[in-house]
């Protein structure tokens, strides 16, 4: 497949998928961080509805993952899949989750609904974003070993930080 | 009590597995909403059109669902500084953690990924520990 038309799948693709992504958050209800707040609240009156949302999620996702995706080279306009052969679960991946999941308890927002709401024009909304965004260079550079941070100081191992810097769940430095 | 299905966030979440899937079958990304901002930001050759065009899918996509009924809740009662300060630990956090709720919880977790699931069931532990914090300390 010819160079333009790759492009053009690519960003068709995206496209689509950000709008079946957006309206997936909104109707699922997760852009309601009160609703987030009560299904992570197990110990009070739970509201168990947000597991469902990844329950559904993954009855879709994993067929269609293992059954057609996984069997190919590459993806259909000719692009290479973009997920990991790393499969080290490190401290880094770890604090990484603890700190995220700190500020998801916390406001009950993550990056999806953010998104998904800015349209709405909520102040809120678009503070949280700003922040996140914000977040996201101070960890690039502190995982570039330029920013130190409180009590662990400067990053000292560098070496597997620009995988770690780029991809979501997958480090790009290795396909497939 | 009795139990019903929430059919709209099955429904919802069938949508977010469906976008995950095409758009990995189709140009072979990841869709994970940390790594899709995340990119924009360090940009490389080829990987920035798609995800500014992932985005605005998602920005607009209020507009396709408001016909069907479906609107954001109103969420101006909140803390601004509370979740400015969220969001600083969300943006941190997902890069350091190289994801978030739909690149490990949806994508990760479909395929299985050792990685994925550590870092799922530790961002739903923490959560889960911080809302108790909260309401033990009455501010639930």
């Amino acid at each position: 497949m010819n160079h333009s038309k790759a492009k053009i799948i690519r960003i068709v693709t995206g496209w689509i998928s950000g709008a079946l992504f957006g309206s997936g958050m909104i109707i699922s209800g997760m852009v309601d961080p009160n609703k987030v707040i009560a299904f992570l609240d197990i110990f009070g009156e739970w509201d168990p509805s947000l597991a469902f949302v990844m329950g559904g999620a993954l009855i879709v996702f994993t067929p269609i993952y293992h059954f057609m995706i996984k069997k190919r080279k590459k993806a259909i306009n000719g692009d290479l899949f973009k997920w990991t052969s790393n499969t080290t679960v490190d401290g880094t991946l770890i604090s990484g989750a603890v700190i995220f999941g700190v500020g998801w308890g916390v406001a009950g927002l993550c990056p999806g609904p953010a998104i998904a709401s800015i349209g709405g024009g909520s102040n809120i909304i678009l503070a949280f974003t700003l922040s996140m965004i914000v977040g996201m260079v101070g960890a690039n550079q502190y995982l570039a070993g330029r920013l130190p941070l409180p009590i662990v100081g400067y990053r000292k191992n560098i070496c597997a930080i620009t995988a770690g810097a780029t991809s979501d769940s997958a480090t790009p430095s290795t396909n497939q | 009590m009795e139990f019903t299905i929430p059919w709209a966030s099955l429904f919802g979440g069938m949508l977010l597995g469906l976008s995950a899937a095409l758009l990995m079958l189709f140009s072979g990304k990841v869709a994970g909403i940390s790594g899709v901002i995340g990119g924009l930001l360090t940009p490389q050759k080829r990987e920035s059109s798609w995800r500014a065009a992932f985005l605005a899918g998602m920005i607009l996509s209020l507009l396709i669902v408001a016909p069907l009924g479906f609107a954001l809740p109103d969420i101006s009662d909140k803390n601004i500084l509370l979740v400015s300060f969220s969001g600083l630990l969300v943006g941190f956090g997902t890069r350091l953690g190289n994801g978030c709720t739909s690149g490990h919880g949806i994508v990760g977790m479909g395929r299985f990924s050792k990685r994925s699931i550590y870092a799922t069931l530790a961002f739903m532990v923490t959560a889960i520990a911080v809302v108790l914090i909260r309401r033990l300390l009455g501010a639930l």
